[in-house]
């Protein structure tokens, strides 16, 4: 597909053009025949708070989460509301959730939580609960639908199994490329939650959903994964609209399969590279375009970020700040059906990506 | 003649010759420092240089007849006023401290906050800044030089030029020509690291080069490379200073905004600190840019204190401390929200830090180093 930049404007609107200032944040108006469906809010996600002992914590995961949530402060218009995508915490300790949600307690206005695994498996999440509320949900606004899912889940048998300690489990969980990992799941529970709620969802409506993991299979190594991915996908499928918003990835990917449209956030942390799987084997993946550039050591922010994001009809504009680098937005190509790079999508302008060695 | 007069001469003349040639020239720099970038339109010549000289030190370009360019930019203060902001006409004050000219011809963007790309442009602002040389329009300049016998002169030999041929363009050119002969390098560390001079830099000096590249991170911005060094990415980054004058929330830094839309930039950020702090972000309006300052050469630097772009920090010994603390002259002040993620805490033993600013003496020109 030939697509140009301008023809790429064109379709896409113009609220890709407002590269993320925030004195400009295009009011998404479009004289569309459903004004009410056009709205921002922002996204936070993959803060990792740690702690080192006492009440010191890496002071680097700190300042990714205060710029974050400082710089979401300076947006106007207001976004409506704030997502927190998951991974508040490292280790999933009642410190280092209580420092996260200190820090996040300074963003103004209304924010949904999304559980990640580093917030869960120490104690299955219930000091998540007693703070900040239910694993999973569903809210409407402005007549989009919205769902969080709790996608961190895995076999009983694994999460059940006799660990020397909770923090055992945790930290075996946090594990890249664990031989005794477990691959995450949303599970038949939560599936059947998910069935009964979106039955009540007449099919035109936006539906938004976000999970911490892609519900989508891209590396299972690193639980860029959901096992029972597909089984979400069949329950998302007789919808007109539907996004898949998910964290745990710490990069920036999009993805369309068949009507579900899938975006990834930024980690306020620390950037993830692209799983070597995508050169060694065949990706799952159908798109992976634009690689990021390999984060400068020197500015710690560099390849971290949060984002804005419109929602415009019902479809879902993301947009990238990223501190140290360039903004990128990745919008909804209403033309042809696929999310696309506001200015890498062509192949001409591309950043390259860098060898890892 | 001294030295540096014989190089300009020297580099005048090959300048010269080469524009003559092709139409963008650079001329080779001191040891340490690349070839001077010359704009194509622009070429260096003796008689540009020469009236590029009176205008710079030219008084009547003020409203009160007492500032001129030298007022802020002086020889023998390092090409600075070693104020910690600049004061204009009636002694006002600005925001800003004035950063050194020597070797501002190699800046990729001029002004703090970088919001002009060349000499050209930047020499146009002070005049009418009522902070600095309050001229309502550059009316008064234009009159000066076009009936003023000795610039009629000037303007002709350096532009062919005379009466109403002569505009704020030449005037302007000018002044960048003149500017874009005060380069210096050749300096103690340029001997010791580009020159192969062992005995040019102090033990103390040496062990500061070491921490200046490995524990002090330093280099990531002032940055030395293989054959010359600049001292500067010519990049903007938040590193801490003035962070208490930064907008508090959206309604300050709307106003702040606000402020720069309606009396423009230069106006705007120096007739106020909140506006200011703005630093890059007045310009880009871009989220990571808020409260970032261009990262400023460090040659000369032993000579232009106070440092910092408000002038904030006294000593180079206070800006080691700062950047020990990873943005913060005392550990027990604030961190800002939205410091660069460059800026951490450093763990420099006090030994280390005097090292450190021993090193940024020896990158003193000769030309310019205390008698």
């Amino acid at each position: 597909m030939n697509l140009n930049r301008r023809t790429f404007i064109k379709t896409t609107g113009a609220a890709l053009m407002a590269t993320a200032l925030p004195m400009s944040l295009v009011k998404v108006a479009f004289g569309s025949q459903s004004p009410s469906q056009d709205f921002t809010f922002g996204y936070i996600s993959d803060a990792h708070i740690q702690l080192i002992k006492g009440t010191k914590f890496v002071r680097n995961w700190d300042m990714g989460l205060i710029r974050s949530v400082q710089e979401a402060n300076l947006l106007t218009p207001r976004p409506d509301f704030f997502m927190f995508g998951g991974d508040l915490a490292q280790l999933g300790m009642k410190e280092e959730l209580d420092h996260g949600l200190e820090i996040m307690s300074k963003l103004r206005g209304k924010v949904h939580y999304v559980i990640g695994e580093h917030d869960y498996y120490l104690d299955l999440g219930e000091y998540w609960q007693s703070k900040i509320g239910p694993l999973w949900y569903s809210f409407d606004h402005k007549g989009v639908h919205f769902v969080v899912l709790n996608s961190i889940l895995t076999y009983d048998r694994w999460t059940h199994k006799k660990w020397e300690s909770p923090m055992a489990r945790m930290l075996a969980m946090a594990r890249l490329d664990n031989p005794e990992g477990s691959p995450f799941m949303v599970g038949e529970q939560q599936l059947g939650w998910l069935k009964k709620d979106l039955g009540k969802v007449n099919q035109v409506t936006p539906v938004v959903v976000f999970s911490h993991s892609p519900i989508q299979k891209i590396y299972k190594g690193w639980n860029f994964w959901t096992e029972d991915a597909e089984k979400v996908q069949a329950l998302l499928k007789p919808f007109k609209k539907v996004t898949v918003i998910y964290g745990h990835v710490h990069q920036i990917q999009y993805n369309q399969i068949g009507n579900i449209t899938f975006q990834a956030v930024m980690a306020t942390a620390w950037p993830w590279p692209y799983p070597q799987s995508y050169t060694q084997v065949a990706s799952r993946l159908p798109k992976l375009t634009v690689p990021m550039n390999r984060a400068d050591p020197f500015f710690e922010r560099d390849a971290t970020g949060w984002q804005f994001i419109d929602v415009r009809k019902g479809n879902v504009d993301m947009h990238y700040q990223l501190p140290d680098n360039k903004n990128r937005s990745v919008g909804f190509n209403t033309k042809t059906g696929y999310p696309q790079d506001a200015k890498h999508q062509v192949s001409g302008s591309r950043i390259p990506p860098q060898t890892h060695y | 003649m001294n030295r540096t007069t014989r190089y300009i001469k020297a580099i005048l003349l090959t300048g010269a010759v080469a524009a003559a040639l092709v139409t963008c020239v650079a001329f080779a720099g001191p040891l340490g420092l690349p070839p001077v970038p010359v704009p194509a339109d622009n070429p260096i010549t003796p008689e540009k240089v020469k009236l590029g000289d009176k205008l710079f030190h030219d008084q009547r370009f003020s409203t009160t007849g007492e500032v001129s360019c030298s007022t802020c930019h002086d020889k023998d203060k390092g090409f600075t006023d070693q104020l910690p902001v600049s004061e204009g006409i009636r002694k006002l004050k600005g925001t800003r401290n004035a950063p050194t000219v020597i070797n501002a011809t190699y800046l990729e963007t001029q002004f703090w906050d970088g919001r002009e790309p060349s000499l050209e442009s930047q020499s146009a602002q002070p005049f009418l800044n009522p902070v600095e040389m309050g001229l309502e329009n550059h009316g008064p300049i234009l009159k000066i030089v076009r009936t003023d016998p000795e610039y009629v002169d000037l303007f002709k030999k350096a532009f062919g030029k005379s009466g109403d041929q002569v505009t704020m363009v030449e005037v302007q050119q000018a002044l960048a020509t003149f500017q874009r002969t005060l380069i210096a390098g050749n300096s103690p560390f340029d001997r010791y690291y580009f020159g192969g001079d062992k005995k040019a830099l102090s033990p103390a000096a040496v062990r500061g080069l070491e921490i200046f590249v490995g524990q002090g991170r330093c280099v990531s911005c002032h940055v030395i490379e293989q054959t010359q060094a600049l001292f500067t990415d010519n990049r903007f980054h938040m590193i801490g200073v003035a962070a208490h004058q930064m907008p508090k929330d959206l309604d300050e830094l709307s106003a702040a905004v606000e402020d720069v839309k309606k009396k423009g930039t230069d106006i705007a950020v120096l007739s106020n600190t909140k506006t200011s702090s703005l630093g890059r972000y007045a310009v880009t309006r871009d989220l990571t840019d808020i409260g970032a300052f261009k990262t400023s050469t460090l040659r000369n630097i032993d000579l232009t204190a106070p440092y910092m772009h408000d002038g904030s920090l006294k000593t180079l010994k206070e800006v080691v401390q700062f950047y020990n603390n990873g943005g913060r002259l005392k550990e027990s002040d604030p961190l800002p929200d939205l410091l660069s993620g460059g800026i951490r805490p450093l763990n420099l033993t006090e030994e280390q830090e005097a090292d450190l600013v021993e090193f940024m003496k020896a990158l003193t020109s000769p030309e310019f180093a205390r008698k």
